[in-house]
């Protein structure tokens, strides 16, 4: 998105369900209840909805899929698949096609039954063929492998990666809608069951089941919704790989380039930044993001969230749910950053309420850390 | 021509045979992995196949953590060769744990999951 699109859609209703476990449901049918929870929010009906943006794991047609299920006709529908990210994606998707006039209630939407339908990733990708054969166990492997060169590179401890898990818990701990919310300490993570060197099981994000909704309107009649209207002020996306064989440095992310177009867009800069949700898959991640968002320099990631800098009365508020860590991963978190950023600018944050927040950043990661996305989001005041 | 090959049965061929072969760009002069009909550097779709030295260093390692029942653990790394490219593969011959980023290793044709896979042992010396 271009300077030209700030502030031209805005959030008007935010929605979830099926968090933790969602017995005797299938993954449309959580997406489903979390399009009405959404709606409902907005004071909207789903048949007002008339532009779709979905994905699902398990199919190669989803956005279909979904609007058949919700039987709505949509006249506009993105159901790009880049794996988390695609939820943040869609804002830039949406945005365009509102201002556009090619959808007037834009719905983005995912659900998934991942934890009680098999407690193992279901996905329809397919491992790749060069990949294959070594049988790295997808995600972990490939970031596993990130970890491990930036510790070789930079000095990166596994205590400062434990310390992300244990911030992102203490948020969690005060977010009824989390699914865990008991204690953690760096030793718990440390002597976890480790699963892919240098990550315990206590470094991977939850599989847990779930889904989340957010519908958007044209800037125009944002202010003719029940609740506060949250602006899309900038959002931009880059892609660097698939595999993560093919990742050129493994210390960087694309969201050096997806942060900086996106922090252009909106006219605003990390320390203007009051709110910080990111797609927290591994311990790694949000060290990587914090340092290529700008937050701070490459490589002081690991001092930058050592000791509760990034837990509740830290330095930075870095997600304020509790993250795909502790609050809810089910598949694919992505759209779980843009929700939770939109609440802590309403006021309605399900946790910890921080205060007066006018903006807030979402950044969705796809793939093995091969899509980035990167969203602004702001109040009223920030127009 | 119905024996025509793609860059995919070429690699996979040699592999057969007991060669590694890599793709290189006779545009540019890189080479790539994983074979394709162009090169990724530069986008010239003359492409070359030349043997693999076979000659590289560990970029980055993990243990992937597997029950003794199952197997055990294995090592999953990627491997920089000379040639300046990067592929997945796995270091043999040493624990799956004492596998180290910067770690000089040489390649060899061995299998993986039934098929022909490039493989790597430490280098000696
Ligand atoms: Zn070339």
């Amino acid at each position: 998105m271009t300077a030209e699109l700030r502030g031209k859609s805005a959030i008007v209703g935010t929605g979830h369900a099926g968090f933790g476990e969602a017995h005797g449901l299938t993954a449309y049918d959580v997406m489903a209840q979390s399009a009405l929870a959404a709606l409902g929010d907005a004071g909207l009906n789903l048949s007002d909805v008339d532009g779709l943006f979905c994905t699902m794991m398990e199919d190669s047609m989803p956005a279909l899929m979904a609007a058949e299920y919700l039987g709505i006709q949509p006249r506009f529908i993105d159901g790009t698949m880049s794996g988390g990210s695609s939820f943040v994606n869609y804002l830039t998707s949406a945005t365009m096609a509102l201002d556009a006039g090619l959808c007037d209630v834009a719905l983005i939407v995912y659900g998934s039954n991942q934890r009680t339908a098999s407690g193992r990733l279901v996905t329809a990708s397919r491992p790749p063929a060069y990949e294959a054969p070594y049988n790295p166990r997808y995600p972990i492997s490939a970031y596993a492998m990130a970890a491990a060169r930036h510790m070789h590179e930079y000095g990166t401890t596994r205590e400062q990666l434990a310390d992300v898990a244990v911030a992102a818990r203490a948020w969690a701990h005060h977010n009824p809608e989390a699914f865990e919310r008991g204690p953690l300490t760096r030793e718990d993570v440390l002597g976890a069951r480790m699963v892919g060197d240098p990550l315990t099981v206590r470094d991977c994000c939850l599989v847990t089941d779930g889904g989340g909704a957010i519908v958007l309107v044209r800037a125009d009649r944002a202010r003719d919704f029940p609740k506060a209207p949250v602006y899309v002020l900038g959002s931009a996306a880059e892609s660097s790989h698939r595999q993560i064989s093919q990742m050129k440095e493994f210390t960087v992310t694309a969201a050096r380039d997806s942060g900086a177009r996106a922090f252009a867009a909106a006219g605003v800069t990390a320390a203007d930044i009051q709110a910080i949700e990111l797609y927290d898959a591994f311990t790694i991640n949000t060290i990587l993001f914090l340092e290529d968002l700008g937050f701070c320099a490459k490589g002081e990631g690991g001092a930058f969230v050592e000791g509760g800098r990034i837990a509740p009365g830290g330095v930075l508020p870095v997600n304020t749910n509790g993250g795909g860590l502790s609050c809810v991963h089910p598949g694919m978190y992505g759209i779980f950053t843009v929700i939770e950023a939109a609440r802590q600018i309403r006021g309605d944050a399900p946790g910890i309420q921080l205060k007066d927040v006018d903006l807030a950043l979402a950044h969705g990661n796809g793939g093995v850390l091969s899509s980035q996305v990167t969203a602004i989001l702001g109040s009223q005041n920030t127009l | 021509m119905p024996d025509a090959k793609g860059p995919d049965q070429i690699f996979q061929g040699a592999l057969t045979k007991g060669e590694i072969l890599l793709p290189k760009c006779e545009d540019c002069g890189a080479y790539h992995f994983f074979p394709r009909v162009l090169c990724p550097h530069c986008h010239g779709a003359a492409i070359s196949w030349k043997q693999a030295t076979g000659k590289g260093r560990v970029h980055t390692t993990t243990v992937v953590r597997r029950k003794p029942e199952w197997g055990g653990d294995y090592n999953v790394c990627v491997v920089e060769l000379d040639e300046g490219v990067r592929m997945m593969s796995r270091v043999e011959g040493i624990a799956p744990g004492e596998v180290a980023i910067d770690m000089a290793v040489t390649a060899f044709v061995g299998e993986a999951e039934g098929a022909p896979a490039v493989l790597f042992k430490p280098s000696e010396g």
